[in-house]
């Protein structure tokens, strides 16, 4: 029981993760109907971004985080400007091929810079961040992730439900031509998205190295585990990509707690055909509305 | 004649580099008008708003001749994003709301084109034109009605403040009662808000009512244009567009001369 116990909440903590980093993911394709392949390196490029500024600029690890977070959305934003844009009204299949291209730059940045060996971050994290609740102990990378990602979560809800700017990304995503006839500029919201996807893959991608350690094939490999989550979740809903994160998570942590380490890659997939088997648009896909 | 805000010269339209839908379009809006475009289906109604509004670039459509002219500034093939910040906004045909934002939200996307400014007041404005959107605020636009749908775009294009509001077939699928409802706003809107108001119709006979002049397509050219009495009263409007005959009695088709009398237009 115990040991179960142990298992769900490490497996809702990396599953929040995934979720979080599925929700960019989401985000871009509902605005733009891009499927970003890059997703992972996005991760990846976070990570070792926030390494190399804890570990040869020596910032202090909150300065190092924030100045990580600005860093990938700023990136993002580039992407979309340079890379992007000049595609726009071209056939999507192009600009998918373009977001291979990304990732397989990415990655190779990467290893060039840094090498393919895995590293570690200095651990900074606080013995006292660790959770004790009777007899489950949760290790302070674990409650760190729990208030990281609840913290993004709400604050992402107020964003896109309050602010203007997210109710105009939303109205991209709902009808894209409406959008433009109110005068949305639309293709600020693409590079919003972007950059906003950016940041939260970075987020994701330092958390998930605290916990890993940090090599380049893991986490953009992780970066590939964004489709079973989203397609779960249902590519276009954002607390489907939550939900679909959280289920993922939790399949991985018991199936190596249970049956094999080895396996843990492949559980979530076999489960990922048999709900597509019975639920086509995934769990929580969008339901046309559709008046009659 | 007042102060033209509006003046299109000759404007062909080109969708896809080779499907030519308008072929030398003019006409001019004097400001605080309503001026209604009459025509057919495939005239070319719909085309004209978007090729003042920028909407063509996203259908692979350009303005390739002539010139649409906006208070003194050239604006053909501008991106919407521009010309909405001119003040002019275009409400799409079909209604086209975003589904899955509340009524609220939808209205609050209107003031895309003035972002981080104050909204509350204008929300007031457009619930009080349009009561029955208040009780609906917070549901899902997906879920309203048709009417409720038309009051909706057209209060969420109130929202950016138009100085050139454009309607395209505000009446289209509606019942006869809300058309009315509809098209009352309309005229207190021009009457209050000070706005001008283009207005693609099918339903003319609606149309010319409230309109001060018109202008009728066909075939992607402009074949006739008048104050709005002196169309309703022309013979040809009469019976291709009010459906009234001449005599009073409806004509049969073996009537060669109304054929004959179409034809000329073409």
């Amino acid at each position: 029981m115990e040991f179960f116990l142990q298992l769900l909440v490490n497996g809702v903590c990396v599953g929040l993760l995934y979720g979080i980093s599925a929700m960019g993911f989401v985000m871009i394709f509902k605005s733009s109907s891009v499927l970003n392949f890059a997703h992972g390196e996005l991760l990846a490029l976070g990570a070792f971004f926030f390494l190399a500024l804890i570990t040869w600029a020596k910032l202090p690890i909150i300065v190092a985080f924030l100045l990580t977070l600005v860093g990938s959305f700023v990136l993002g934003f580039l992407i979309e400007k340079f890379f992007l844009r000049p595609l726009i009204g071209e056939k999507l299949i192009f600009v998918i091929m373009l977001t291979v291209g990304l990732a397989a730059m990415f990655k190779g940045l990467i290893l060039l810079i840094w090498g393919g060996n895995l590293r570690t971050y200095p651990n900074f994290l606080p013995e006292t961040l660790a959770l004790k609740l009777g007899t489950i102990y949760i290790a302070p990378v674990y409650s760190a992730t729990l208030v990281i990602s609840v913290l993004f979560l709400v604050l992402f809800g107020l964003f896109f439900k309050k602010s203007a700017q997210g109710i105009y990304m939303r109205s991209v995503a709902d009808n894209q031509m409406a959008a433009l006839s109110l005068g949305v500029h639309v293709r600020r919201v693409f590079a919003l998205s972007w950059a906003i996807a950016a940041m939260v893959a970075a987020m994701s991608g330092i958390v998930l190295g605290i916990i890993n350690g940090v090599n380049v094939h893991d986490l953009s490999s992780i970066g590939l585990k964004v489709f079973p989550v989203v397609i779960l979740g249902g590519l276009d809903s954002i607390g489907g990509a939550i939900i679909g994160g959280i289920i993922i998570g939790l399949l991985e942590t018991f199936t190596g707690g249970y049956l094999s380490p080895s396996l843990t890659d492949v559980v979530p997939y076999i489960v990922l055909v048999f709900i597509l088997l019975v639920k086509p648009y995934g769990l929580f896909g969008l339901v046309e509305i559709e008046r009659v | 004649m007042g102060e033209i805000i509006l003046q299109i010269n000759n404007i062909s339209v080109v969708y896809s580099d080779v499907i030519q839908v308008l072929k030398g379009v003019s006409l001019s809006v004097e400001k605080g008008q309503i001026v209604s475009l009459l025509g057919s289906n495939g005239a070319g109604k719909t085309t004209t708003l978007k090729a003042i509004s920028g909407l063509l670039k996203p259908e692979n459509g350009a303005v390739t001749d002539g010139s649409i002219i906006y208070e003194g500034k050239n604006i053909q093939n501008q991106a919407p994003e521009y010309i909405t910040r001119l003040g002019i906004i275009q409400v799409l045909e079909g209604r086209q709301p975003f589904k899955y934002l509340t009524i609220e939200e939808n209205l609050r996307v209107g003031t895309a084109t003035r972002a981080g400014k104050p909204y509350k007041d204008d929300l007031d404005l457009v619930y009080n034109y349009f009561p029955a959107l208040v009780q609906r605020r917070k549901s899902l636009a997906g879920y309203c009605s048709g009417g409720e749908l038309q009051m909706l775009v057209i209060g969420r294009a109130l929202m950016a403040h138009p100085q050139l509001l454009m309607l395209d077939e505000p009446s289209l699928g509606l019942a006869p009662l809300v058309v009315k409802e509809i098209f009352r706003i309309i005229k207190k809107i021009n009457e209050e808000q000070g706005a001008t108001i283009v207005l693609v119709e099918q339903n003319a006979n609606m149309a010319l009512q409230v309109a001060h002049y018109g202008y009728v397509m066909e075939n992607g050219k402009i074949v006739m244009e008048g104050t709005s009495k002196e169309l309703s009263e022309n013979p040809d409007v009469k019976e291709f567009y009010l459906g009234i005959a001449a005599t009073g009695i409806a004509k049969s088709y073996k009537d060669v001369k109304s054929y004959r009398r179409r034809k000329r237009w073409l």
